[in-house]
């Protein structure tokens, strides 16, 4: 049924949708929302016989799970951010293992310093551990990946992170379409385990693997992620044939039949860039746009044919390499391999800095008259930067960065008039 | 095939391999249908407490759940020598995650059992004392506060053992390790630290909680199915001498392990919601020396000039346990 | 394409206007975007939401820099926040307020203000009167409606019968009817901006 709801409602009901029997989670802005949801449903007795474990931390919330998915149940979480990190191990646990939990990441900067606003520095810093990672562009597709991600997981036997922007999307109300019981179940199978914890036919899970057979167990892996490549858009098709819209894929193209220039991108800020293209196309420029729906695996080849045309790209991400600069761009650079396409690095939106599609149409002249620097930070402060370089060279004892450079852009919104 | 009756003077005792008890009386490893969960061939050391302990404890939990139990292990000693890649000693389902989650991935098979509606099947946790008292800390606190249906063995041979003897919160005072070396004006172990995990674990007021030790094997098993008949969050605490890590003869450990007990230094309890509901009384009390004397982690106590004031702190420790539970009538 | 932006204090419920106003233009057959923007939940602590309405649905995600509709809950902000920055030249402004243009000190933001485009509402006294508590939110969403008509009143009614279920939602309603009247009753007059703030 479509309803004008939050973003976190509508993964919640999604998320009920798929059948879960474990769920165990830990507050932290901006998922709060979801597992709040969650929690009532299951006390309500909405969800079945689904378990619902309050824990002392998200290390503790992965590891249950870790157990419960162990045991042959389908198991769900959410996190972000600071949260994220603390379950650091437990991340590449499961993902060794092979257990296909699905955890939804609600996209937020991590600190020092604390930062509560969306960017995709959490996930981004996981990109390794062998979850499959999903971003969703719209509260419509968050909801529609989650369903897609269970049944991609229980698949592969490879747990899976929808990733989704934190307060963009999940605090936002818009129209989302949540689907039928009924629907979702014949999407949906019942969890059929590859390993399961069973007194009747007993096995160890979790041996220490020496040198000897380290390297083909990581191999095996790899080649789950080579094969998801193949299945995702498999079950996007699928998908769309039965719930009658397009959602999720590896990698979604607009208006690139004929572009010149591409801007890439990750997650809500698509839409802008959307927005963006259509006035440059009114002004006469062959802009064009590319979502990256599916980040791991990294969609390489698909990304490569849809940018072949093109003579310049632009990546816009919503995170930093510290010391080296884009994380996203780098994985398009080696996709564009030997095709001489110039791509360019920006930083935007760190922190939850908004992107503006006046910003956005601005990069786009600047890369195509050269001066974007590489990388480039999107509506960097340079008077504060400055000061600020300048403060620290002059005084030894110059204080924590942050709370100076809050001062002097004396941000959050006011104004003295 | 005839009989000739034999005459036993010491029937009814645990003496002749306790064949001589009731059927009931007798232990479960004295039973040719052991699980043999933790199978032979594993790579504990010579003389390993934890490998005694842990095979006593979960064949005990096994024959309480008729054989319906799923095992959790945290990183330690007892996970790396009996899954030896591509080995594994166990004979049950078992499952090594990390190091400090054991308590929390118990849980969550214990909720999905419940999820599945599969009550016979009941849930351990197990890990060292490392695994357990510092880094595991916050999810066993977890656990026992929401009272999960979980029963957790602590192995505790007071160091990390598996990673060469280094020292944790269960180390005791004046201990050599190999981060609390035996030099300098302190050494050994600081008098002071240290963390009473039975007493912590009693303090979340869970259904039960006990001390148990290699040194009295049949208690062990008496507690473990004691334990696995209830419900909710369980734990025992298990001292196990650690050869290596102690500086032990390896044929001693059950000897070490008696003394610490006889002496009031690990005192045998039971405690329910919070209350000591019963204890091993000591047979026969020695100075904590005889204790001490067969470890090389205390050797730096004694020789030509022996800590007198360590010694008599460590004996003080003794008798307020003594005194706390009462051990001697 | 209108976008509102709702200026507030933490706990006067500016984040549920926002998305009331959304569920009211969805119940339209628009479309509508609702999102907030403040740090940690923190009462009294200035807060914005923002709701766009499009008849197309809407793509964007950036902040309301530009807005079409500033609506002020809490006047106290007035010199405190920067909250008519932005707005475009045929803007609207709500305020929530018993005082007038001159005692609220706004009159230089207003030069350029179309007659009709601002209101100035006892939104608070509206709500006490239906609901026993000062609360403004309801009531500015009907008068919302009557300014700039981008909404119906029986939408603004429904958006808050779903979120407020049983007596709740009808007093809520009741409040934004009796704004929307009050705001109705003035623009009737064709008396104007200056002519309905000096009223109040």
């Amino acid at each position: 049924m479509r309803a004008q709801i939050e973003g976190s409602q509508a993964v919640a009901e999604a998320v009920v949708l798929c059948r879960p029997e474990v769920i165990a989670a830990y507050p932290i802005s901006p998922q709060t929302h979801i597992v709040e949801r969650l929690s009532r449903m299951v006390k309500q007795g909405d969800v079945g016989h689904c378990q619902y474990l309050n824990v002392e931390s998200e290390f503790a919330a992965l590891s249950c799970l870790i157990g419960a998915s162990a045991a042959g149940a389908r198991t769900y979480t959410a996190t972000t951010s600071q949260g994220l990190l603390f379950m650091a191990e437990a991340v590449y646990n499961a993902a060794g293992l092979g257990l296909p939990i699905v955890m939804t990441i609600a996209n937020r900067a991590i600190g020092a310093p604390i930062n509560i606003w969306n960017d995709h520095s959490d996930s981004m810093a996981l990109r390794d551990a062998g979850w499959i990672q999903l971003y969703a562009e719209t509260n419509q597709e968050a909801a529609d990946l989650h369903i897609q991600a269970f049944r991609l997981a229980e698949e592969l036997s490879c747990p899976v992170m929808v990733c989704m922007d934190g307060y963009i999307l999940t605090h936002a109300y818009e129209a989302v379409d949540v689907p039928t019981q009924s629907l979702v179940d014949t999407f949906l199978p019942p969890f059929s385990p590859v390993q399961v914890l069973d007194p009747n036919e007993p096995i160890s899970i979790g041996a220490m693997v020496g040198p000897e057979a380290f390297t083909e167990v990581k191999y095996l892996a790899h080649q789950q992620h080579v094969r998801a490549l193949a299945l995702i858009p498999e079950v996007a098709g699928a998908f769309e044939r039965q719930f009658e819209r397009p959602s999720g894929g590896l990698c979604s193209p607009y208006r690139m039949e004929d572009a010149d220039i591409a801007v890439i991108a990750l997650g809500s800020v698509i839409g802008t860039i959307k927005d963006a293209v259509d006035e440059l196309r009114r002004e006469g420029i062959a802009a064009g746009c590319v979502k990256i729906g599916c980040y791991r695996p990294f969609p390489m080849l698909q990304l490569r044919g849809e940018l072949k045309g093109v003579t310049r790209v632009i990546v816009v991400e919503k995170d930093l390499a510290v010391g080296m600069g884009g994380i996203v761009s780098a994985d398009v650079h080696m996709s564009l391999q030997g095709l001489h396409i110039p791509v360019h690095t920006v930083i935007a939106g760190l922190g939850g800095r908004s992107i503006s599609k006046a910003s956005l149409k601005q990069m786009i002249h600047d890369a195509r008259a050269e001066r974007l620097s590489e990388p480039h930070f999107l509506d960097l402060n340079m008077t504060a930067i400055n000061d600020e370089q300048a403060r620290r060279r002059d005084q030894r004892r110059a204080g924590p960065v942050a709370e100076q450079l809050i001062r002097a852009i004396n941000a959050i919104g006011t104004k003295v008039v | 095939m005839s009989t000739q009756p034999i005459k036993f003077y010491q029937t009814g005792t645990f003496t002749a391999g306790n064949r001589l008890l009731d059927e009931e009386a007798r232990t479960v490893q004295s039973r040719v249908d052991r699980t043999n969960s933790l199978n032979s061939g594993h790579r504990a050391c010579q003389g390993c407490g934890e490998a005694l302990g842990a095979r006593f404890a979960v064949d005990a939990a096994m024959r309480a759940s008729h054989n319906r139990l799923i095992a959790i292990n945290a990183t330690g000693c007892l996970e790396v020598f009996s899954s030896p890649y591509p080995e594994s000693a166990w004979q049950i389902p078992w499952m090594h995650s990390v190091f400090g989650n054991a308590p929390a991935v118990a849980s969550g098979v214990a909720a999905a059992l419940r999820a599945k509606g599969q009550r016979d099947v009941q849930v351990i946790a197990q890990g060292g004392d490392g695994a357990t008292v510092d880094i595991g800390f916050g999810c066993l606190s977890g656990m026992f506060e929401r009272n999960d249906d979980v029963l957790y063995f602590c192995y505790d041979n007071e160091a990390y053992m598996n990673t060469g003897i280094q020292r944790s919160g269960a180390t005791p005072p004046f201990a050599r390790t190999n981060t609390t070396q035996a030099v300098g004006e302190a050494p050994g172990n600081l008098l002071g630290t240290g963390k009473n995990l039975p007493r912590i674990a009693m303090a979340h007021g869970i259904p039960y909680v006990a001390t148990a030790s290699v040194a009295d094997l049949h208690d062990l098993e008496a507690k473990v199915t004691k334990a696995m008949g209830m419900q909710g969050a369980r734990y025992i605490h298990i001292h196990v001498p650690c050869p290596l890590g102690w500086g032990s003869d390896p044929a001693q450990t059950i000897r070490v392990a008696r003394m610490a007990v006889e002496s009031g230094l690990f005192p045998l309890f039971e405690a329910q919601f919070g209350t000591v509901v019963g204890r091993t009384m000591i047979r026969r009390k020695v100075p904590v020396e005889r204790y001490l004397e067969l470890q090389g982690r205390f050797k730096h106590l004694f020789g030509p000039s022996p800590n007198m004031e360590a010694l008599a702190a460590i004996q003080s420790i003794a008798d307020a346990n003594i005194a706390a539970y009462g051990l001697i009538g | 394409m209108h976008a509102v932006r709702i200026h507030g204090r933490g706990g006067q419920g500016v984040v549920t206007a926002a998305e009331l106003l959304s569920m009211a233009a969805f119940t339209d057959g628009k479309h509508a975007q609702a999102f907030p923007s403040f740090g940690s939940e923190r009462m009294g602590a200035p807060v914005m939401a923002f709701c766009r309405i499009d008849e197309q649905p809407i793509r964007t995600r950036e902040a309301v820099t530009h807005p079409d509709v500033v609506i002020v809950q809490d006047p106290t902000l007035l010199h405190h926040v920067d909250v008519f920055g932005g707005l475009s030249a045929e803007g609207y402004i709500l305020i929530n307020s018993t005082f007038s243009v001159e005692d609220l000190g706004i009159g230089e933001f207003l030069a350029n203000l179309p007659n009709d485009h601002l209101y100035i509402v006892p939104a608070s006294d509206i709500g006490q009167k239906h609901l026993k508590r000062p609360i403004a939110n309801t009531s500015l969403l009907g008068a919302f409606a009557a300014m700039t008509g981008f909404i119906k009143l029986a939408s603004v009614e429904a958006a808050i019968r779903q979120k407020f279920p049983g007596a709740p939602g009808e007093a809520n309603a009741a409040a934004a009817r009796e704004a929307y009247d009050h705001v109705t009753a003035f623009s009737n007059t064709q008396e104007g901006v200056s002519q309905h703030a000096r009223a109040n």
